[in-house]
């Protein structure tokens, strides 16, 4: 059995609570939400915290997927496991509960959180390459209740890094709903329930058979899980043909900053950058369509 | 004479509860899956304190200091042991199985990432913890030897200079076979193909890592210790050896073992640690290692790089094979295999096949890496011998153009020529090859899958049908050349039947999950005919059982086995002699039906084992000469190794675009002689495959070029998970073997042995187009993808 270095622990009664303590108690204290990236890390002693604020009691306010007009809110608290089984989530982004899927196993699901995937900030990981296809902003609450909203791009400040300050908690993750839209999600991993040698997501809108616009969000081959703008470029505007389909996963092989490790080699994850990008715009637009 | 059966996959005979073999559900089961099991962890004791191990975060440094004096003042402390502190007591150094010495804690140097430093003892396992981090060492870093294939080249850090004149990084050298009549062979031959094969450090990872309780009673002199081991009965001697204390005073248990697969045949430093640590403090002291010293530390498997060739002619007679060796036995020569056997079984590289020569030459080196050589369900390094052998004729039916099944009928050692010598010198004991691959070939419709395979590759999809067949060598084995560190791998058994016709067992052997609870009981009751359910199996205590060298080269059916079988044989014999008195007929005139004695033509007349039992303790007399109980006791000294064989068919598709290898079909049909519970075969079986597609797609621990190990965790040494596996279809012949008392051959390994070379073949099979001839394990999508391009690289 690991065992981490000693720490307090204090389970947060709300929001305001847990972004109090941690206003006190500042970059020793951390939160601790389905702790399945957390107590890892901890236990191999890699990072070792103070003060661990538990704030899974407060997934009455915080575990919720609430469908509007213009957006769809997820609050930071909501677990993997009812990201996947969300029929409305599934409805408006089939990506998610196609990431959901090959995301770690059933006992990690059931615990772990998109706040905590987010604020993980791990380049691997896989529901901020969907978040980052989706252009979703994220909430982040302060003291005194005050409120920020930053784009993807904003919140990833780089590996294990996050726009998220110290006495601050992501509350919520907006993703903005637009019609004639589809998304799909693709992952080569090494075995079930590893992290991504590479994974895309990619969503497509289109508009009387032509692209209006398109995203693409790539883990695992960069600091960040990073958005592709020279992508979106190559696609808005055109047909959705294969050959294009093609063109846009050689642009993403470009933009990508993959390195060697255990996963693979760098020009094997640039190469999946290509292949996986290329699948998953063909099938987002194919869900465009109908 | 073989028999052949159409594959099982029904567990209808489940409730029939045979009085011997047959389908049977597992006597140890209920206690398992209710969470009723007793692990070495469960094991707490009054007043227990707990140990932590400091490792080395370097592969090579020269200790030049230890302060542990913050870790002492650290709360809830109890001891902290260095190395030059146990080497007042001379304890520094312990043997390893193969003659040579590894360090209990580092004195001069650290020879691997990993190696054990310093121990605390500890209130509780946090305590203990938490001090290892107050412990300053003071490392004078070394350059370490990462790649075996640099460890002899002049410069070469000296890894090992605590050996008296030692200069270099030279292990052991070995060689087996006719060097100078495999030259000649392959001088003649039509065909010679050569490829580089290497089998990559893989680790056995069980579920439950190692660990021990120590209690020392310092009045007494006695030491009981639990301990995750596959060997208690060795392990006593080897402790009494090391610590100096009269092997009579030490208990050895081995209680439940949450897997072993060749992970708890060694000595660890860890179980001395505990030793020395219920004596310094008086307490007991439990150390159960965590999952990453478990991976860093301990006995890892094959580490092999090996050059095949073979020889034969231009229409498919396999004529030689040869090769030669490197083996990496990492910083100490940890290796556990009979000491006569530094390679283990690795003779038996020539395969099912009947050839004119042989011969391999092997070097052996240090590295600075963890220390082992033998683990991982391979039977002594046959796991590398049937890799070898069956991929290289693999190689061989490319560059012939011929279909790789066509190759291995021909070539197959005939029935007629068992008991067969090979020309490494192994006798095979028994075999019928040709009925066990046709079989596997019907199972899976083989021509079928070649003409799908054709119409795929025509549309550019990549399916691959790979073909391994193996011959085992397990059993060890005959003591007058199998033991180690002297003792002899003979078994002793104990059968004692109660008044009331129950019986217990008691075995020299040790379950890690095997089902021995109800194998034995099974061969018990099939020698004296009380229902298993009436016999209980004793193991894994050394103060309850009988001598005998422990569970690891699938030995113990094997060995054990037939020592269960024929001490039941020796009750049955004494229980005749009190039925003819019973009966009041000549033993003679007795027949012996499963369970009863009765006078032969009278079969009325008859009397029970139940009734013999009861007679045997009871009063009344006994015929003239007979003592009174029903017990017996003898130690099996096998005439030979057992040889199972089997045929495996595996069948992949691979992705073109992301190189991803999906394991479609397997088809395992295996021959391991007479089969006493099918259900229990068909487990060790599945366990086996699911192990052979974990170490051809994925496994593998490595090392960066500092030593680094890479593979500390599990989310860095992946292990198959039921959804990279297919449906097992396993099918089975039975070639019983004729020295066996019941004929069993042993099936432990057999599928961890068989089934990475069907898997790798089938790969390479669906990367023929790509002009693939080989490519190493582990076959990750990268791996893959790069020998699509035709740039295979080896993984070391
Ligand atoms: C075996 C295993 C396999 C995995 N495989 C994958 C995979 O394939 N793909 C993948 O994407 N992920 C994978 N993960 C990670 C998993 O998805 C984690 O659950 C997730 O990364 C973190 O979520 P969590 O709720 O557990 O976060 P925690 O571990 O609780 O927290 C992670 C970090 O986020 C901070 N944090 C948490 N919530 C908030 C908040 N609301 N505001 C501010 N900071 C916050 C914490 O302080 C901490 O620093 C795997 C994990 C495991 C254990």
């Amino acid at each position: 059995m690991q065992v981490p270095a000693p720490f307090e622990y204090e389970r947060a009664t709300s929001v305001d609570h847990a972004i109090g303590l941690l206003e006190r108690l500042g970059s020793t204290a951390r939160l601790i939400a389905g702790g399945h990236s957390l107590l890892p890390m901890m236990k191999l002693r890699l990072a070792n915290f103070d003060y661990l604020i538990d704030i899974n009691d407060l997934h009455a306010d915080l575990g919720y997927i609430r469908p509007g007009r213009d957006e769809i809110r997820i609050g930071a608290l909501t677990r993997h496991r009812e990201l996947l089984e969300s029929a409305e989530l599934a409805t408006a982004f089939p990506i998610f509960a196609e990431a959901e899927r090959v995301i770690a196993d059933p006992v990690v699901r059931n615990r772990g959180t998109l706040g905590g995937s987010l604020c993980q900030a791990d380049p691997s990981e896989d529901l901020s390459a969907v978040c980052t296809t989706l252009d979703a902003s994220c909430v982040i609450r302060g003291p005194g209740g005050t409120e920020r909203v930053v784009s993807m791009e904003e919140f990833h400040v780089g590996p294990y890094e996050t726009a998220v300050g110290d006495a601050e908690m992501l509350v919520e993750v907006r993703l903005p709903v637009r019609p004639g839209g589809g998304s799909a999600y693709e992952k080569v991993e090494r075995r079930a329930g590893d992290w991504a040698v590479v994974s895309a997501g990619a969503a497509v809108w289109l508009d009387g058979g032509v692209i209006s616009d398109a995203r693409v969000g790539l883990a695992a081959v960069g600091p960040n899980t990073t958005g592709m703008p020279e992508v979106s470029a190559a696609l808005r505007g055109q047909e959705p043909t294969e050959s294009l389909f093609e063109r846009a996963g050689a642009v993403a092989a470009a933009s990508c900053d993959p390195v060697t490790d255990q996963r693979g080699s760098a020009d094997y994850k640039r190469h999946l950058a290509a292949e996986l990008t290329k699948r998953a715009l063909r099938r987002a637009a194919e869900r465009a369509r109908s | 004479m073989t028999t052949v059966h159409e594959r099982v996959d029904t567990f209808h005979d489940n409730d029939q509860k045979p009085v011997g073999y047959g389908r049977m559900l597992r006597k140890e089961d209920p206690r398992f899956v209710r969470g009723r099991g007793r692990y070495v962890d469960d094991v707490q004791l009054p007043g227990m304190l707990h140990l932590a191990i400091l490792r080395s975060p370097v592969a090579h440094a020269r200790i030049v200091g230890i302060d542990t004096s913050a870790a002492e003042a650290s709360p809830g402390v109890k001891a902290v042991v260095t190395g030059a502190m146990l080497a007042e007591l001379n304890l520094a150094w312990m043997p390893t199985l193969s003659n040579d010495v590894q360090a209990v804690l580092a004195t001069d140097k650290v020879r691997f990432q990993g190696q054990e430093v310093a121990f605390v003892v500890a209130e509780d396992r946090y305590a203990a913890r938490d001090a290892l981090e107050l412990i300053d060492v003071e490392y004078d870093i070394l350059d370490p030897v990462v790649d075996a294939r640099r460890a002899l080249e002049p410069g070469a850090p000296v890894i090992r200079d605590d050996l008296e004149g030692k200069t270099d990084n030279h292990c052991f050298d070995w060689e087996t076979g006719d060097e100078a009549a495999t030259e000649a062979v392959f001088a003649r031959a039509d065909v010679v193909v050569t490829e580089d094969i290497v089998y990559p450090r893989v680790h056995p990872a069980p579920m439950e890592t190692c660990g021990a309780v120590a209690d020392f009673d310092a009045v007494d002199g006695r030491l009981r210790l639990w301990s995750t081991t596959q060997a208690p009965h060795a392990h006593r001697t080897l402790y009494a050896i090391v610590a100096g204390i009269p092997e009579h005073k030490i208990q050895v248990i081995a209680p439940d073992i949450g897997g072993g697969f060749g992970n708890k045949v060694p000595i660890y430093p860890g179980y001395v640690c505990a030793i020395v640590g219920s004596i310094v403090t008086g307490k007991p002291v439990k150390w159960m290692e965590d999952r990453s010293e478990n991976l860093i530390s301990t006995g890892f498997a094959r580490d092999y790089i090996m050059r095949g060739e073979i020889a034969a002619t231009r229409d498919g007679r396999i004529l030689a094979i040869r090769t030669n060796v490197l083996a990496d036995h990492g910083a100490f020569n940890g290796t556990a295999a009979p000491v006569k056997y530094p390679a283990g079984f690795f003779g038996v590289f020539t395969g099912s096949y009947d050839i004119e020569a042989a011969y391999c030459k092997m070097t052996a080196v240090y590295t600075n890496k963890a220390p082992g050589g033998v683990a991982y369900a391979c039977s002594f390094r046959i796991t590398e011998a049937v890799y070898l052998v069956e991929r290289i004729v693999d190689c061989l039916a490319d560059e012939l153009g011929m279909d790789p099944a066509e190759l291995r009928l021909k070539n197959f050692i005939q029935p007629e020529q068992f008991p067969y010598t090979t020309k490494t010198g192994w006798v095979y004991d028994s075999g019928d090859y040709e009925p066990t691959m046709r079989l596997a070939m019907e199972m899976a419709g083989y021509a079928e899958l070649r003409r799908e395979q054709e119409e795929k590759r025509a549309r550019g999809e990549l399916m691959g049908i790979g073909i391994a067949f193996f011959t085992e060598a397990v059993g060890a084995g005959p003591r007058k050349n199998m033991d180690i560190l002297g003792l002899g791998m003979a078994d002793g058994c104990e059968l004692r039947v109660h008044p009331t016709g129950k019986a217990v067992v008691r075995l020299s052997v040790q379950s890690q999950g095997q089902g021995h609870e109800t194998t034995f009981a099974q061969i018990v009751a099939e020698e004296i005919g009380i229902p298993p359910a009436d016999i209980d199996v004793v193991h894994g205590d050394t103060d309850n059982t009988p001598f005998g060298l422990g569970t690891y080269g699938s030995r113990s059916t094997p060995v054990s086995g037939a020592a269960a079988a024929l001490v039941a044989r020796k009750v049955r014999d004494k229980a005749r002699i009190i039925a003819s008195g019973m009966l009041e007929v000549s033993v003679a005139d007795l027949e012996w039906s499963k369970g009863a004695f009765h006078v032969t033509g009278d079969p009325g007349k008859s009397v029970t084992i139940q009734d013999i039992a009861l007679r045997a303790h009871g009063a009344g007399d006994l015929p003239e000469g007979v003592e009174g109980g029903l017990e017996a006791q003898i130690c099996y000294n096998p005439s030979n190794l057992t040889y199972p064989h089997g045929a495996y068919i595996c069948v992949v598709d691979v992705d073109p675009g992301t190189a991803q290898v999906t394991v479609r079909r397997f088809i395992a049909v295996d021959d391991c002689g007479t089969r006493i519970n099918p259900m229990i075969i068909e487990g060790q079986v599945h366990g086996g495959l699911t192990d052979g597609v974990g170490m051809a797609l994925m496994e593998m621990i490595a090392f960066d070029e500092d030593g680094n190990c890479l593979g500390a965790s599990m989310m860095d040494y992946l292990i198959p998970t039921a959804l990279e596996v297919p449906d097992w279809e396993t099918g089975f012949t039975v070639t019983p073997s004729p020295h066996h008392p019941i004929g069993a051959k042993g099936v432990g390994e057999s599928a961890t042995v068989g089934s990475p070379p069907a898997i790798v073949n089938a790969v390479v099979d669906a990367l023929k187009p790509f002009g693939v001839r080989h490519a190493d394990m582990p076959l990750t999508p990268s791996r893959v993808w790069d020998a699509m391009r035709g740039h295979a690289q080896p993984p070391i």
